[in-house]
């Protein structure tokens, strides 16, 4: 079994794929019962490297099809675990998180396969084969819009075609930043999507205020008025802090008018009449409530708890009109989203609209549920806009049942996205034919 | 809901004015909807390589609904291209072109593919065109759309429309010039640490440099290397003979490349040069051959273009069809009666692998492989041969889903004339050929090049 093999093939089908699409990597021609590890390497857009592996033996066909990993950084029959796994390479810096800022190019992973069971030293080692993969959030044909109309800093992504397309406003949270990759996924799957930076907009850079209820309202009317965006199907989704937001415009906006809402480890603690500056001023106010762990990593979640029972404080959820979907990590440190949820369940309940609601909770998941396949981030550097220091954020989350919630949210979003904005439709008979 | 399920398959069994209802229904529940939310049109995958299938579905129609399904590019000469197929939505108001059985229009039945190998040029446009893509760095766009309605589908506005991608290049696949020794060409080569089984790349003559096969071969694992060998004159035959071997040892001692896997493919005059090299050289070896469109013509001590102009003596005896396109083949037959007009194939030691169209219009090909069948027999070594006559194929045999060309433009290499050439094949048979000898060349080479008898032995 020392013999170097050659002419080992290896192939990862589509070698062009979506960020969300499941690939299957195949190797053949080994010699049978031979010990081999798979890696995938990534190099981000900021120079880090990651790597993910598994080891394999392969069978009397000479073939790895299907197969459990044995050990690595995965283990047992895993897809997609050489993406998921993805962790920095031995030596990087401590807290780091993996998130594409253009997208408008793929992600390349260079997937090899090595003689042995190997751990590392990769870089020294060299391969029997190797493929590069691309992983794209943009779907051939899809547009990318800059929008700056009404004083907004956002992006549109179209989906290919004449439209008209429902449309969808992507929010995230307390960092800030214009985050596009979701929004470009979602144009992927039909949505006419905007991603919107409502905390560090080119207004906030340059006047240094918050802003308002009107702003998301101007983004939602842009949206609406776009010729290829139909105008009554609109969906808001938001993480985070996104999801104070989006309850906020669901809930209480005259202008914003949604056909669903998707909200993601977030609250409905808030200050009801609250501004955006208010509503972040009100968690800052209980930043005393901040813990660390062991690691002296920052936990937040403590900060809305208990659960107020001041109607004043929470976002009115019993006056919702359009179905909502809640997508909560149960091992959330930095949000906490699955008392909220519970206490959105009985408001809604009390207040007889909880046939709009459906609740996804996940065993072990943590805060930052992300379309899938991207590696998990236990914790990382975080900066948000409130506090202007750098400090390690404790998210959440084991890696595995993560993943698998990641996976499972994100096709079940969709599903809900397509019923709402998509369907409604009821067929006609057609008997006679 | 299963009275919906007998639509796909019977639904010429009802008569037209039904249709015709049904079709008037459609339209005013399609444009009631497209207020609301229009069909939802995917192509997954939506980037491939051009040799890989995808699905094309249409979800959220009305059931029972009569649309068409339309594919369009624009080719690097700006011509459009297209296919279309008819199609009626199921009771999930669902169309599956995976599934279901097109109607009419370019391609008919149970096709996942006929959107791309049924495309011809959009009327109006010039004729005698030929689609091959030029620049492989870059896909091949392909515009997907849904339309309302079977006739006059063109007047009306898409539905719904899905871009798909088609590459000849895999991620990490190298492209290098190549101008070494006197030899030009493209060389590509696969991602990963190599070193790689590898393939001397010709086509026939009509065109400049072709790269694509190539740039395919190597996304599937081995170095191809795209010769350019028509454009100078050669001073005598062996001084041409000695250019094919420089560019065949140039790959062999190629620092990526196993040098004793290496294989010729070669198509029309590109097969000649294949049958040539193996039967006469001393000093090259290939692993084994293949040969598309097969032709062993090559009077002795003449240079290609020599040999060319041979041929075009012959043009007055070419047959004209009914729409004046020039056949070769019956004169090329009588031609090949003579074998000392031929490369003596007999002498060929290493595996091949013929490929033919049986409606070949240019070339006696199929009669080409029966004569290499008798010599290898009476040497003993019919072993060594397989062979493949797909019919109602013609002689341009490429790679899958590509679209079929009957006749197309011709320029003859020594006068500069423009003629249009018929090339044979019928496009359902001739795509059918094309994808099914792929995968077999393809398993052909990973037998030869890939596999390792003599390891095997070993163990």
């Amino acid at each position: 079994m020392d013999r170097k093999q050659c002419c080992v093939k290896l192939s990862v089908q589509p070698s062009r794929g979506l960020m969300d699409e499941k690939f299957i990597v195949l190797v053949q021609n080994a010699l049978p019962g031979s010990q081999l590890t798979i890696r995938a390497l990534h190099q981000c857009e900021d120079g880090h490297s990651w790597e993910a592996f598994g080891h394999y033996t392969a069978d009397t066909t000479g073939t790895i099809n299907e197969d459990p990993s044995i050990h690595g950084t995965y283990s047992g029959v895993e897809q997609m675990g050489l993406l998921w796994s993805l962790r920095p390479i031995p030596g990087s810096k401590p807290g780091l998180r993996m998130r594409k800022k253009n997208i408008q190019t793929p992600m390349e992973v260079t997937v090899s396969v090595y003689q042995g069971h190997q751990t590392e030293g990769f870089a020294d080692l060299v391969p029997l084969s190797g493929v590069v993969v691309e992983r794209w959030y943009m779907a051939p044909g899809v547009r990318r819009i800059p929008v700056t109309e009404g004083g907004l800093t956002a992006t549109l992504f179209l989906p290919s075609g004449p439209g008209p397309f429902p449309g969808l406003l992507d929010l995230w949270g307390g960092g800030g930043q214009l985050v596009e990759y979701r929004a470009a996924l979602l144009a992927s799957h039909g949505f006419a999507s905007m991603a919107i930076d409502y905390l560090t907009s080119k207004f906030t850079m340059k006047t240094g205020k918050m802003v308002d209820n009107q702003y998301f309202e101007t983004a939602y009317r842009v949206l609406q008025q776009h010729p290829q965006v139909c105008g009554s199907k609109i969906a808001m989704i938001g993480l985070s802090f996104g999801t104070s937001m989006t309850l906020k415009m669901a809930i209480y906006s005259e202008v914003i008018k949604l056909s669903a809402a998707v909200c993601i480890s977030g609250s409905h603690v808030q200050p009801v009449e609250g501004s955006v500056e208010e509503i972040m001023g009100f968690f800052q106010k209980n930043a005393g409530k901040t813990r660390f762990n062991e690691k002296n990593e920052v936990i937040w979640r403590d900060l809305l708890l208990p659960i107020s029972t001041d109607p004043s404080l929470k976002a009115d959820v019993g006056r919702l009109q359009c179905p909502l979907l809640l997508v909560v990590g149960e091992d959330d440190q930095n949000w906490p989203a699955q008392e909220s949820a519970l206490d959105i369940k009985e408001m809604m309940a009390r207040a007889g609209n909880s046939h709009l609601l459906t609740v996804l909770s996940y065993p072990n998941a943590g805060h930052l549920i992300e379309p899938p396949y991207t590696p998990h981030a236990r914790s990382s550097t975080f900066k948000t806009v409130e506090i202007q220091e750098k400090v390690m954020c404790l998210w959440g989350g084991q890696t595995v049942e993560h993943f698998r919630a990641q996976e499972d949210a994100w096709k079940k979003i969709l599903v809900f996205l397509r019923e709402n904005l998509y369907g409604g439709r009821k067929p006609t008979s057609f008997s006679h034919l | 809901m299963r009275g919906f399920r007998f639509i796909r398959g019977t639904m010429w069994s009802v008569t037209r004015p039904l249709l015709q209802e049904c079709t008037l229904t459609c339209y005013r529940l399609l444009s009631a909807m497209t207020q609301a939310v229009p069909p939802i049109l995917s192509v997954t995958p939506s980037r491939a390589l051009v040799d890989e299938k995808f699905q094309v579905l249409v979800e959220n129609l009305p059931p029972g609904c009569p649309v068409t399904l339309c594919s369009l590019h624009r080719s690097e000469d700006k011509d459009d291209w297209e296919a279309y197929g008819h199609y009626v939505s199921d009771h999930r108001g669902v169309v599956s072109v995976s599934e279901d059985l097109s109607f009419g229009g370019t391609y008919t039945g149970k096709e996942p593919m006929g959107l791309l190998w049924s495309m011809r040029p959009v009327p109006g446009s010039r004729k005698g065109l030929r689609l091959r893509k030029i620049n492989v760095c870059t896909p091949m766009l392909v515009n997907i759309s849904v339309h309302s309605g079977h006739e006059g589908f063109r007047d009306r506005t898409p539905l719904a429309s899905a871009l798909a991608e088609r590459w000849y290049m895999a991620p990490g696949v190298k492209r290098i010039d190549i101008n070494k020794q006197g030899v030009q060409g493209t060389l590509y080569i696969p991602p990963g640490p190599g070193p790689f089984p590898a393939l001397l790349d010709m086509w026939g003559g009509g065109a400049g440099l072709l790269e694509y096969r190539s740039a395919l071969l190597a996304s599937r694992g081995y170095v191809s290397f795209s010769l350019d060998y028509l454009w100078s004159e050669y001073l005598s035959a062996d001084v041409e003979f000695k250019y094919f071997e420089t560019a065949f040892n140039i790959i062999r001692n190629h620092s990526q490349v196993i040098p004793d896997r290496v294989g010729i493919l070669g198509s029309s005059l590109g097969s000649m040069v294949a049958f040539d090299l193996t039967a006469y050289s001393t000093i090259i070896k290939p692993r084994c051959i293949v040969c598309i469109s097969s032709n062993h013509y090559h009077p002795p001590g003449t240079t290609l273009k020599a040999g060319f102009k041979i041929l075009s003596k012959h043009f007055h005896k070419a047959h004209f069809d009914e729409n004046n396109h020039m056949s070769w083949r019956s004169f090329a037959l009588d031609l090949i009666a003579d074998p000392s007009n031929n490369v003596e194939v007999g002498r060929i030691n290493c595996p091949m692998l013929l490929v033919n169209g049986c409606d070949d219009q240019n070339w006696p090909t199929v009669e080409t492989a029966e004569e290499v069948a008798r010599l290898l027999r009476e040497g003993g070594k019919e072993h060594l041969l397989s062979r493949l006559a797909y019919p109602g194929a013609g002689h341009l045999i490429e790679p899958p889903f590509s679209p079929h060309f009957r006749a197309t433009k011709f320029i003859i290499l020594n006068s500069k004339e423009k003629v249009i050439l018929l090339w044979g094949g019928h496009t359902k048979a001739h795509s059918d050929a094309q994808e099914d000898s792929w995968r077999k060349i393809l398993s052909f080479l990973q037998l030869h090049l890939y596999h390792s008898p003599s390891v095997k032995a070993n163990l």
